[in-house]
């Protein structure tokens, strides 16, 4: 690695953390911003009746004391992890949410192979028979998916698969009061994993496939195709070899930015399915009220973009030269 | 309008255009014609549809007649669709055109600026504003445009970029015309058409964005929409599929048909663009 590199993935870093930081100070404003007194903000319909709870959230955020001081009570509990107590589950939040963090990322993480694999073999399909009818049907298909509100596919589904067919489990992530172990738990999880990453990646899968179609159909143009067809190259060999792995980077650069959006979807596909992951933690932090715990889903899963961004960056400037590393 | 004529001979846009067409009439006239307030309890509840001809949609978990609900949703669809969607246009065409226009520092600031809205994930922005400020028609269409803008500050941006240095421009700056005057008359309208094609595509996301917004039970509490429709139906999948069935059917058709205008009115905006050019 060089020293070039280093400095690039470095500046990636402030960068990421600087992000954090405006959206830190944005959480602090917005409770202050609300109407009304911000520890009973902060504590929700369910804590705001307790005197107890509302004198403990004001000595811990500092709540009495000048706006500047406040700011920096809740930046320095936020470095060190420290987003205060839910009042429902008398937890910390920072707790609570990494409790649940772990279903979401095995959700997300599947729903996103699954889509760029999906899309992007999808995707090159059309591509090759660029205005045949098999083109035509997978456009429309992808068009009509990614006009379909996410929510309802998911409920669509629940109601097709597990309400009528009865083949797959639609609530929850583990079947509850069986106590699998070991192999059985995997397959377990893998049944109740099936439909939410379904519905989740199904959305996604219209996006890249639209995606890799364009892109595709561009390379296509290109010299260094013309010149791989026209020494008589198979045309599978020319599609795969020399115009997919071409017109695969911008798709897998535009993938990646979408990962802000995949955590919106885990909000909806989670709260359908029961799916214990941050995103319904964050409709269970709506219905209850608790805004400190919505704030604090909201931190983290904008900590886990910026991380993901930061990663994806970092693997593109090892595998890819070509990207200016002063950018 | 030689627009409408090269839209009307794309047969997919003008399907769209006529669904859209239908549904702006339903939404603004639709509540007179159909006079049963979505609110009111009609009948039983849990009436399925096609058994009362009267209720062909049949009645919600409180006997509401779910076709009413259809027909006054549309109203509070297309508006915060087009108003959260203009408020948008108003932050990110300003932003864009200051940034590409001047470059160099500006441009780097109003940047960097945009790339934090581009990170952080929208729609958990949304929620988080919404339910801070109380949900209502207000903040949840400052809501959705605070969330949407970025990609029209990006867009407008790269315009201004590719024309500022072009001969007319010059021309205009050496005839002595103020900035403001070279942004708003030389080099803006240039860029109306892929503005336009993005402002089309953007009412349907916002549709989406209302509708998912709802469903989560951050809906204005005064007004029936499709989202909270399904939302409340959520619970109750088993026994009445049809509860979120039709308006889920709404909403796709709303936003299907947003989607073919758009790509229509970019194939004729943008014949370059579009991609169908090629031998």
């Amino acid at each position: 690695m060089s020293i070039q590199t280093l400095f690039y993935i470095a500046g990636r870093l402030i960068k990421g953390l600087l992000v954090l930081f405006v959206i830190a100070i944005f959480n602090f404003f917005l409770i202050r911003a609300a109407p009304g007194d911000p520890a009973k903000v902060m504590a929700g319909e369910a804590g705001a009746a307790d005197e107890v709870f509302l004198q403990q959230l004001r000595e811990q955020f500092g709540l009495d004391q000048p706006l500047y001081y406040q700011l920096w009570v809740y930046i320095s509990n936020l470095v060190q992890f420290d987003m205060g107590q839910t009042y429902r589950q008398q937890m910390p939040v920072f707790d609570l949410i990494m409790d649940r963090l772990p279903a979401t990322l095995l959700l997300t993480g599947t729903a996103f192979v699954l889509s760029l694999g999906l899309g992007v073999l999808v995707g090159v399909i059309a591509a090759s028979n660029h205005r045949k009818w098999i083109d035509s049907a997978i456009s429309v298909a992808a068009l009509v998916f990614y006009a379909t509100p996410l929510f309802w596919l998911a409920l669509m589904a629940v109601l097709l698969f597990s309400v009528f067919l009865g083949w797959l489990p639609a609530f929850g992530m583990e079947t509850v009061g069986a106590n699998y172990t070991g192999w059985d738990r995997v397959v377990d999880i893998a049944e109740h994993l099936v439909l939410p990453a379904m519905t989740l990646g199904l959305f996604f899968t219209a996006v890249y496939a639209r995606m890799t179609r364009t892109s595709m159909i561009e390379t296509g143009r290109a010299d260094f195709v013309k010149t791989a067809k026209a020494k008589g190259m198979s045309p599978a060999r020319v599609t795969f070899r020399h115009t997919l792995r071409n017109a695969l980077l911008p798709v897998v650069t535009l993938a990646g930015l979408q990962a802000g959006q995949m955590i919106g979807g885990a909000v909806l596909t989670e709260t359908v399915f029961a799916w214990p992951g941050i995103g319904r933690l964050m409709f269970e932090a709506l219905f209850q009220r608790d805004y400190n715990l919505l704030l604090g889903v909201f931190f983290i899963s904008s900590a886990m973009v910026v991380l993901f961004n930061l990663v994806t960056d970092i693997i593109y400037c090892l595998v890819d030269p070509r990207i200016e590393l002063t950018k | 309008m030689s627009i409408l004529r090269k839209l009307s001979t794309n047969k997919v846009a003008l399907f769209g255009l006529i669904v859209l067409v239908f549904l702006v009439l339903v939404a603004i006239f639709g509540p007179y014609l159909y006079e049963t307030s979505p609110w009111k309890m009609v009948n039983r509840p849990f009436l399925p549809p096609m058994e009362n001809t009267d209720l062909m949609l049949g009645t919600d978990t409180m006997g509401r007649d779910v076709l009413a609900g259809l027909v006054y949703g549309a109203r509070i669809s297309l508006l915060v669709g087009l108003i959260s969607t203009m408020i948008a246009l108003l932050i990110g065409v300003p932003l864009g055109a200051t940034a590409g226009y001047f470059g160099g520092w500006i441009d780097e600031a109003l940047m960097r600026f945009t790339e934090i809205f581009q990170t952080v994930p929208s729609f958990a922005l949304a929620i988080v504003i919404v339910a801070i400020f109380e949900p209502s028609v207000y903040s949840i269409t400052i809501a959705i445009a605070l969330v949407s803008w970025p990609p029209v500050a990006r867009l407008v941006r790269g315009e201004f970029l590719a024309l500022r240095n072009q001969e007319y421009v010059l021309a205009a700056r050496l005839n002595g015309q103020t900035n403001r005057n070279i942004i708003l008359r030389e080099i803006l309208p240039n860029t109306l058409s892929p503005i336009i094609v993005m402002a089309s595509l953007m009412v349907a996301t916002a549709i989406l964005l209302e509708s998912a917004l709802s469903f989560l039970g951050l809906g204005d509490p005064e007004i029936m929409s499709w989202g909270y429709m399904i939302g409340a139906a959520r619970t109750v999948i088993r026994q009445a599929w049809w509860l979120s069935f039709f308006p889920g059917v709404a909403i796709a058709i709303t936003v299907l048909a947003l989607n073919l205008v758009g790509e229509g009115l970019n194939e004729a905006l943008n014949p370059k663009l579009s991609g169908k050019r090629e031998s």
